[in-house]
């Protein structure tokens, strides 16, 4: 110990010129973009006439979308029977299409939320459009538990509203705390969303050349004026909302697997479903993301904003969260096995082998084999396949869904009771119209609002650091 | 404050880098001045140090939403399933914390968010559609690349031909003055 001061004063005279190793980072913005260019680009596509593309898509879609409201319609005009419900399946595509569709909007807050307060700054590029995912996803999915009530006009009566019964909602309900748990989502994304987009706003306000634009914009950014006192104000009003977002987005996902988990049916009583739903539904959620963002990249040639690197990532939670759902199903099975009841014990072997068996195998292909294909590189880099294999994610987790809602009713505890549930023309109308009012409404945002957030895409590039030289 | 500054709202001048903007913050803040902002495209990493900020006061109204939201939670469904119209099921208790703890949950969430939302229009002072600033040709520009800094009329130390001699020694480019 007596050495110790003397190493000390004596410090090797090379220890000065030896610096950390630079670790390369893979760079966020390609081709050295300026800010003007990341301006340019995303406030052109709002600013551009309007594409023959867009206009056709949305035809189609909105073609689509009346599939979804004629199925409504006929619905609330003759009754519920028009679906495929029937004793013992009495929750059939209905809740499967809302699990569907809210787990879907997951990946939306995952980015914009939990990615932020991890300081994932690749984020930036995507987050706009898939908190609009998000967003428009969290109405498709509204939609079907909104009509499975029955009778639609007495749906306010969810709600802790005063009416002439002098009766209120049952809060011991897992169904109840779904309400308080979407509707809460709905407006708490909506709120990030609507803020976060403020000063980009600000910025197509600003390059405004027609009266119509300046004023429809103007109103919208509320008079943003990029003071660093208001960005101070902002960004920690952001940081919060990230913040609120997160304990919320997983609550939603743990309460609708309530829905299921608070019963006594087997197949559904486990402690596994919050964080196994939580987990599929990041899982679809990006493989959304990406559904969307692919084309997107291609159309508007974005890819010196979300690059190789930006799909690498999503890629990668893609497989990550692919392979947890798919220890969530082992794990299933082995509770099953150990638990040493024989009514969940046959609810497992059941799914696996019963007259459902064609869903649970779709379910394991789709969800834990196709994922498996993202450890090779060569599969990241091509995008069609990449792309492909996000439908197979989107459809596996449809079937997801499916397998756990329809398995469970179909056979429950008294053989006597069982059935065999089938969709009808209706169901499937109505569902598949839902990919029509979601594009409906994603390819306005493309169209009218700033698909990339631009100031975020600009703090995370080179040139925005104040100490660079 | 002489009557050559009545009708004048500031003094603006204009940066091309943010490394630029950042240091000629750090020097009007070193100078001591109170009523000023730097405009920037996007939030510029320790420019509220720079410029010697305060934290923002917005978790204040973000902890009142979810205290207030919590404590609505726990009346709603205290009134409703214990009080005005009391339910017996599955034999638990009338009300307690925990069979509505998800409902609770979800409004200390929604009405914290609430707060959050607000307090940043609050204590940004917006909606505010007519601003001097507004009137600058060269402000449109700084949303999209370029950086603003502006010395307001009302601060002491506020004088059109010194401030503008002051954000010329920064390296300032375009200098303007700003009507009210």
């Amino acid at each position: 110990m007596a050495h110790a001061p003397d190493q000390h004063s004596e410090r090797p005279a090379i220890l000065d010129q030896v610096r950390p190793a630079e670790l390369p980072r893979s760079p966020l913005i390609l081709n050295n973009r300026n800010f003007h260019w990341v301006t340019d680009k995303v406030c052109g596509i709002v600013e551009e006439p309007t594409p023959q593309w867009w206009k056709v898509t949305f035809l189609v879609a909105l073609f689509i979308a009346s599939f979804t409201f004629i199925g409504l319609g006929y619905l609330v005009s003759t009754g519920t029977g028009v679906w495929g419900l029937r004793s013992p399946v009495g929750w059939g595509w209905a809740i499967v299409n809302f699990v569907f569709w809210v787990g879907i909007g997951h990946a939306g807050t995952l980015i914009s939320a939990i990615l932020c307060l991890l300081r994932q700054k690749w984020r930036t590029s995507i987050n706009r459009a898939a908190e609009a995912m998000t967003i428009f996803a969290v109405m498709c999915a509204g939609l079907f538990p909104l009509f499975h009530v029955g009778r639609v006009w007495f749906a306010w009566w969810l709600f802790p509203l005063p009416n002439q019964n002098g009766i209120w909602p049952q809060f011991r309900s897992p169904l109840e705390w779904d309400v308080f748990a979407v509707s809460t989502y709905f407006t708490v994304s909506t709120l990030f969303w609507y803020m976060g987009m403020i000063p980009d706003l600000g910025a197509i306000r600003d390059r405004a050349t027609t009266w119509w634009r300046k004023a429809f914009y103007s109103v919208l950014a509320m008079g943003w004026r990029g003071g660093n006192r208001q960005w101070s104000n902002f960004e920690m009003a952001y940081l919060l909302l990230a913040g609120l977002s997160t304990p919320l987005v997983l609550s939603v996902h743990t309460i609708v697997s309530f829905d299921f988990a608070v019963s006594n049916v087997p197949g559904w009583h486990t402690t596994i479903f919050p964080p196994y739903f939580v987990a599929g539904a990041i899982f679809s959620g990006f493989a959304m993301v990406l559904t969307l963002m692919l084309p997107l990249r291609a159309i508007y040639r974005l890819h010196d904003v979300i690059n190789q690197y930006h799909i690498d990532n999503m890629c990668k939670i893609i497989l990550a969260t692919g392979t947890m759902v798919g220890y969530a199903y082992g794990t299933e099975f082995f509770i099953a096995a150990y638990s040493g009841n024989s009514l969940e014990k046959f609810a497992f072997v059941n799914r696996a082998f019963g007259q459902y068996a064609w869903a649970y195998w779709i379910m394991v292909s789709c969800n834990v084999i196709t994922p498996q294909l993202f450890w090779f590189k060569k599969i990241r880099e091509n995008h069609s396949i990449v792309w492909i294999i996000c439908l197979f994610v989107n459809v596996g987790m449809w079937f997801e869904r499916f397998v756990i809602t329809i398995t469970s009713l179909a056979n429950d505890y008294l053989p006597s009771s069982w059935g065999y549930y089938s969709p009808t023309i209706v169901d499937i109308f109505t569902f598949f119209g839902t990919f029509g009012f979601f594009s409906v409404l994603f390819l306005l945002f493309v169209r009218f609002l700033p698909l990339l957030p631009m100031a975020e895409v600009k703090s995370v590039s080179p040139s925005a650091d104040p100490h660079a030289h | 404050m002489n009557e050559r500054n009545e009708r004048i709202y500031g003094v603006a001048c204009t940066f091309r880098r943010p490394s630029d903007v950042y240091h000629a913050a750090e020097k009007v803040r070193d100078a001591g001045w109170k009523y000023w902002d730097v405009h920037t495209p996007f939030p510029i990493h320790g420019l509220d140090q720079a410029m010697g900020l305060p934290r923002s006061p917005v978790p204040r109204l973000t902890l009142l939403g979810g205290v207030t939201g919590f404590i609505t939670g726990c009346l709603l469904t205290w009134y409703m399933n214990s009080y005005d119209y009391p339910l017996i099921v599955g034999g638990k208790p009338y009300w307690s914390p925990i069979f509505p703890f998800p409902v609770l949950y979800e409004c200390t969430i929604l009405f914290a968010a609430f707060g959050t939302f607000f307090g940043q229009f609050i204590f940004n002072r917006l909606p505010r559609h007519h601003h001097p600033l507004f009137d600058l040709p060269q402000f449109a520009r700084v949303s999209d690349d370029t950086f603003m800094v502006v010395l307001e009329a009302r601060d002491p130390h506020f004088h059109v031909d010194d401030s503008r001699n002051f954000l010329q020694s920064l390296g300032g480019q375009e200098i303007t003055v700003i009507r009210d």
